[in-house]
């Protein structure tokens, strides 16, 4: 049965829960597919997650190689296809678990960069798994900074053949998934040199090991670069090349081509490959970033809903830690970050969309704004899910530090986001580059893109609310973000232009400013968001339930964001000293109105027991008899030590008394 | 040798140096002296073949804790062997050879035997005291329960007086009363010192300490009605063998309650004990260790992330020339620097905190306590103040190394995992916010009608003089210099006035509205938690300013000295809205204030290797391929990561059983 904790919290939803799950899904039949992958796949015992927390890095591996085979055969069963609608739950519903996940950015980087008699050649016998794919750009000495890669591709025009080589240890290959034990193909990005001159990076497909018995090719050294914080089910690889030849046909050759004789040729736009990136950081904002942090708050949420602790009221039971105002602080904020991220999603979504449309239509204007926004919202989203994650860890006290918690693990995952698909700050610094451009465009009144055009429309005035519930007006909040991104942004281009007209170089001068140009893009985007959840909720009129609990998450999201960083808000006495006391009273007045429907807004996120992997977050609630049972299944309670016999035994028995 | 083939940066690096390291070592150690035993013991164990291993991140985690109990054994007879006794000693040599990490017996000799010294009678100690202190009886200390933690006077589990037989009975009534958490409970200890509600003659006594056998000695199998075992994988501290006990009907002699304060007699009468402040000072103890504990975490953490971005050099700074450092990058700067200050400041924190026990111990034992509430308050809230900062500050650390700061191989993740928990353990770090809190709020409540507070709170004495006026506290009294700590640490005791002062104000205005204290507590605790924390960080700034005039070499204040300003300004920038909301600073200063702390970033970045050297973290200890002391970074990633498990064999098993009947099959 339900732990009558967690029943009493649904009994009192101000709204339909089911009603809330189909609009999160975007319709009732999305949500009923989604359930019907989900169960599939749960249903099948070679996906279970149970023992995960158990297992070592050899078993993880070879447990999600296992899994990533069986997928196969279960798509194949179900009638599946990767390009169905299916396929986004499928990825949900193994929670990430499962190998060969880089085999699928190998096909498509040969899909979007090959021709297409490479597509032909290679794509079929990719799909078919006669040969794995990789995908080999990052090496140890360089990450983000893809220009400075040091492998080598030297084109050879008498035998026709590349020559790939990793001249020093640096440029050893470094953290490509599947690459360690899996791969037998990779896509290696090397400097091309030709008759001796440096073409700039470029892709050429690499075997690595032999189809028939899996050993490494000739002149390949491979092999696994060891534990991670996470990720113990990819086999995160190495590679070294020595003068690894291969045909010229094997460089991707859809937009660059070196001809027989060695001519170099470029072709279509280079464009194109920075709308890849935006495509591959958009897609992970939901996924990796917005996923996990919505897990983390239902297993936290539910459990302070079970957990008591301590009493409020003499003489009553204890209090539900729910309770508590510090632990609504802590926990009801990233309740509603999860909510306005899922937002934002559908937003660049939607922009990347458009802007796709454009692109095939040879117009690429739109590239430069959705580049910037795709870098700046990666960055901001995954840096702020990941402390969300990690806030929700600490909330749950000795018992999130159990790994059966399932929150540890949702953590060092969703860390690894603000590294990969681009250093975080280096994104920020990227989307301050737009801003700063755009800015000084619009001050000049140029035409700038749809999402920037706010800078111009600069209004020095004050924050016209009298009282605590004027802020609860999103005209009121929207405007004080506005002004304060508007503020942070002109005085950043400001200091930027006073150094650079005072002699400093334009690099050393970008260089001084960059703390601040980071926290001007993180400014915007956090504007971007707020603005746009106070859209959602307006748009949302018909559904009157889900829209007022939905305005109550989107003023606490944005007067959160007020609340704690108040300094910037007050800086230029925007808001003053007594609105930001309103502020505050409004912020904390909304934790407890939040409060009521905590459970039921987590509920919403629909995650199934076992997509939850914890002990902590489970529907029913019966937290306790849970990580009592499954501590008893731990190998460390099963197995006998060997520590016993071997030296506890000789402790215990007097080895010591002699001294 | 450590000094040959060293990174061409780092030796760069190091000879650039304003200071001499090893002068400001001496200063952390507490002294020349103790500097050069603190080594002489380190070499004791780190020249030792006993106590070399495999590296821990290839090993599971049974094998981690078979190692640790190896060397935990080992540990206690060298120990010894080499009689070493002083405290700080002991902690030197156990976290060498454990290289930072917890291990089994942890709880045998931190809290099993101490407990036996402070709370048994002479006869139980001639019981207890020699088999534990041979290893006969390891025991462990079993107080968390599975529905509670923090909350200590919610723990479940009874101990029933039976005067017939003169036996206590155990009891886990409750799924939740399951014992939780030990540390050395699961596998390693046949005793358990258990806190349990005491009754007696049909009624609770509350919480009491009981020595409870539960494996056979000899077997090691556990006891009829005793179930114990793992609680199973955790975040971290794969070596402890963290457990659960459940004690059914199980009988103990009345003798083996911990008798030196409460007592039940032979027929159940029950003898209360003199005072229960005497536990405050152990309390204060195990935080100022925690504080101890976050400097150095985040030293190593420091350590590591420094030395490696000035070995990795990355993109362009000005066109045309070689990858800088990244190091140079502002923005990485920015990330590290003030975290390297605030390892400085924690130190001197901790140390502090230390010798104030030390002093008024002596004052404890002779009965006078006059001192510790104001220090129990002090310490509670300064534990959670810098375990909160040094998690996120490792983080940090571990987020500015990039990609390879995520690989085992970096040292962070497991620093980092080991840390954490000390924001729960010893006080839920929120709750000792609030602890802190309501002796401020009480000072406040005392000052506000008529009489003074001494100590650290004394600023709040100045609130009554001030109260004629109608206006904030703070938004009249200070002219802040913005490059004289001094200046600063007023601006921070203003700042830490006007918090509590509004938090006491809410707390008064709540209960004003409502019936009851617990609800008004409760929906003022958001501004209780912030009065806090600004106290706190007053301290530390005003310790750490303090510490800059005991310092004698010139240049070893200097640099001191720059960190302690970058301290001060960076939490200033970090919490603008504090000050220019109480009218502390103004804009023109808070621009002021950002712009200087970027001017001592580029000024504290040439001392910057000299500054993470003077920690002086074997390379051993720090257990970082990124950190290591010679900068040879990626040569040896290479090295460590061929070492790795999934590499034993040329081919992975995986092939042949997944891979290849899968292509043979599409």
């Amino acid at each position: 049965g339900v732990n009558p904790d967690l029943a009493n919290e649904r009994q009192t939803a101000s709204f339909s829960v089911e009603k809330l799950t189909a609009w999160l899904d975007g319709g009732a039949e999305q949500t009923r597919l989604r359930r019907a992958v989900v169960e599939a796949i749960e249903r099948d015992p070679v996906f279970s997650r149970e023992n995960q927390y158990f297992q070592s890095q050899n078993e993880r591996y070879e447990a999600a190689v296992r899994k990533a085979v069986h997928l196969q055969k279960k798509m194949h069963e179900m009638g599946w296809s990767q390009e169905g609608p299916e396929s986004k739950y499928i990825y949900r519903a193994v929670a990430g678990d499962i190998a060969f996940l880089l085999h699928r950015i190998f096909m498509r980087s040969i899909s979007v960069l090959g021709s297409d008699e490479q597509i032909a050649k290679w794509i079929p016998p990719a799909s078919q798994y006669q040969l794995i794919g990789s995908y080999a750009q990052t090496e140890l000495g360089h990450g983000t900074y893809l220009q400075g890669l040091e492998t080598t591709a030297v084109f050879d025009v008498t035998t026709q053949e590349f020559i790939l080589n990793t001249p020093k240890i640096s440029a050893m290959k470094w953290w490509p998934g599947d690459m360690g034990r899996s791969a037998t193909h990779t896509v290696v990005f090397a400097q091309l040199y030709v008759h001796g001159k440096c073409h700039g990076i470029h892709p050429f497909i690499v075997q690595i090991r032999s189809l028939q018995d899996h050993s490494l090719c000739p002149g390949i050294i491979a092999g696994d670069i060891g534990p991670k914080m996470n990720f113990e089910h990819i086999d995160n690889g190495y590679l070294m090349l020595q003068n690894v030849r291969v045909p010229r046909e094997n460089m991707l050759n859809k937009f660059c081509e070196v001809q027989p004789d060695g001519t170099y040729v470029r072709r279509g736009s280079q464009k194109i490959n920075y709308f890849t990136m935006t495509s591959v950081r958009i897609s992970l904002i939901s996924s990796e970033a917005v996923t996990p942090l919505m897990k983390a708050c239902t297993i936290a949420i539910r459990y302070s809903a079970v957990r008591r602790q301590s009493k409020l009221k003499p003489g009553e039971q204890e209090a539900k830690i729910l309770d508590y105002q510090t632990q609504q602080e802590k926990l009801l904020p990233q309740l509603a970050a999860a909510y306005a991220f899922h937002f934002i999603d559908d937003y660049l979504q939607e922009l990347f969309d458009r802007g796709y449309r454009e692109i095939q239509r040879k117009n690429f204007d739109t590239l430069p704004e959705l580049h910037a926004l795709s870098s700046g919202f990666k960055a901001t989203v995954t840096q702020y899910c990941t402390s969300g994650v990690e806030i929700c860890l600490r909330a749950c006290g000795g018992h999130g530090y159990s790994l059966l918690s399932g929150l540890p693990s949702l953590y060092t995952k969703i860390i690894a986001s603000c590294i990969y698909e681009g250093e975080n700050t280096i994104l920020l610094l990227q989307t301050a580059r737009f801003l700063v451009k755009s800015f000084m465009a619009a001050s000049t009144g140029q035409s700038v893109p749809p999402s920037v055009t706010y800078l111009a429309a600069v209004k020095p005035s004050k924050c016209p609310a009298k009282n605590k519930s004027d802020f609860l007006s999103p005209d009121i909040y929207t405007e004080a973000y506005q002004h304060m991104a508007v503020r942070l942004i002109s005085s950043t281009a400001a200091k930027l232009q006073d150094l650079i007209q005072s002699g400093v170089k334009k690099h050393d001068a970008w260089n001084r400013c960059t703390v601040q140009l980071a926290q001007a893009a993180k400014a915007h985007c956090h504007y971007i968001i707020v603005k746009n959840f106070a859209e959602i909720v307006a748009k949302l009129e018909s559904k009157a339930g889900i829209q007022k609990i939905m305005k109550h998450l989107c003023d606490l999201f944005a007067l959160h964001g007020i609340f704690s960083n108040a300094g910037v808000f007050l800086h230029d006495g925007y808001i003053s000293g007594a609105q930001m006391d309103m502020v505050t009273a409004s912020y904390l007045d909304l934790l407890a109105i939040v409060r009521k429907d905590a459970v039921p807004l987590v509920d919403a996120f629909d995650f199934t027991d076992k997509s939850l992997n914890s002990a902590l977050g489970c529907y029913d609630g019966q937290v306790y008899q849970r990580l009592y049972e499954w501590a008893r299944k731990s190998p460390t309670n099963k197995q006998i030590s060997p520590a016993y016999e071997k030296y506890l035994k000789p402790l215990l028995h007097n080895t010591l008394s002699k001294l | 040798g450590r000094r040959t083939m060293m990174n061409a940066d780092l030796r760069r690096e190091r000879a650039a140096a304003t200071f001499q390291p090893e002068l400001l070592t001496h200063i952390l150690d507490g002294g020349a002296e103790r500097t050069r035993r603190r080594k002489e013991i380190e070499a004791l164990v780190l020249n030792d073949p006993d106590f070399q291993h495999e590296d821990l991140n290839f090993l599971s985690r049974s094998q981690r804790y078979e190692q640790a109990i190896r060397k935990s054994s080992l540990m206690v007879m060298k120990l010894r062997e080499y009689g070493i006794a002083d405290p700080e000693e002991i902690y030197w040599f156990k976290s060498f050879v454990h290289r930072g990490r917890p291990e089994p017996l942890d709880l045998h000799l931190g809290m099993f035997l101490p407990t036996l010294l402070t709370q048994a009678t002479p006869e139980q100690q001639d019981r207890f005291f020699m088999p534990a202190w041979n290893l006969e009886i390891i025991g462990t200390y079993a107080q968390t329960e599975m529905g509670h933690g923090t909350h200590l006077r919610g723990l479940e589990t009874t101990a029933t007086y039976d005067p017939a037989t003169q036996e206590f009975i155990l009891n886990s009534p409750t799924v939740t009363s399951i014992k939780w958490w030990p540390g050395g409970l699961g596998k390693t200890s046949n005793h358990a010192i258990v806190l349990a509600q005491l009754y007696t003659q049909g009624q609770c006594k509350g919480l009491h300490a009981f020595i409870v056998p539960i494996r056979q000695l000899g077997t090691h199998e556990p006891l009829p009605g005793i179930t114990v075992g793992d609680i199973g994988p955790k975040f971290g501290y794969d070596e402890m063998d963290n457990g659960y006990l459940k004690m059914d009907n199980f009988r103990i002699p009345r003798e083996n309650m911990l008798m030196k304060y409460a007592q039940v007699e032979p027929d159940g009468t029950y003898v209360k004990p003199l005072s229960d402040k005497l536990t405050y000072g152990t309390m204060v103890f195990i935080r100022s260790l925690i504080v101890g504990d976050s400097a150095r975490s985040l030293s190593r953490a420091c350590t590591i992330a420094i030395r490696y971005s000035a070995v990795r050099h990355q993109s362009e700074l000005k066109p045309g020339e070689p990858e800088p450092q990244i190091l140079d990058y502002q923005t990485q700067q920015y990330k590290l620097f003030p975290l390297l200050a605030t390892a400085y400041a924690f130190h001197f924190v901790g140390a502090y905190i230390k010798d104030t026990y030390r002093r008024i111990s002596g004052d404890i034992n002779e009965g006078d306590l006059s001192e510790l509430p104001e220090l129990h308050a002090l310490t509670a809230g300064l534990k959670a103040f810098t375990s909160w900062t040094a998690n996120a500050g490792i983080e940090e650390c571990r987020m500015a190394c990039g990609g390879h700061g995520y690989s085992r191989c970096s040292g962070i993740p497991d620093i980092y995992v080991t840390f954490t928990p000390s924001c729960t353990y010893e006080g839920e770090n929120t709750v000792m916010m609030l602890q802190t809190a309501r002796f401020l709020v009480k000072s406040y409540t005392q000052v506000s009608s008529g009489q003074r507070v001494t100590g650290t709170v004394s600023y709040l004495n100045d609130l009554s003089r001030q109260r004629i006026q109608p206006q904030h506290v703070a938004a009249r009294t200070v002219t802040v210099r913005i490059n004289d700590p001094v200046s600063l640490v007023e601006a921070y005791k203003a700042r830490a006035a006007r918090l509590v002062e509004a938090a006491a104000k809410n707390l008064q205005a709540e209960l004003n509205h409502r019936k009851s204290k617990e609800d008004a507590w409760n929906r003022t605790s958001v501004d209780l938690v912030r009065a806090s924390e600004a106290h706190c960080h007053y301290v530390i700034v005003k310790l750490f300013t303090a510490k800059l005039s005991e310092i004698s070499n010139a240049a070893v204040r200097a640099v001191l000295t720059e960190l302690c300003l970058l301290y001060a300004l960076h939490g200033i920038s970090k919490n603008t809205g504090d000050f220019l909301q109480a009218g502390i600073l103004n804009d023109a200063q808070i621009t002021q204030v950002n712009q200087r702390v970027k001017e001592l970033l580029a000024i504290i970045r040439r001392n910057a290797v000299a500054l993470v050297d003077s920690f002086d973290f074997h390379d051993v200890h720090l257990g970082s391929v990124l950190g290591r002391y010679d900068g040879n970074v990626y040569e040896n990633m290479f090295e460590w990561a061929k070492k790795s498990p999934l590499n034993k064999t040329e081919v992975h098993e995986s092939f042949h059983k997944h891979l290849k009947p899968l292509q043979a099959k599409l």
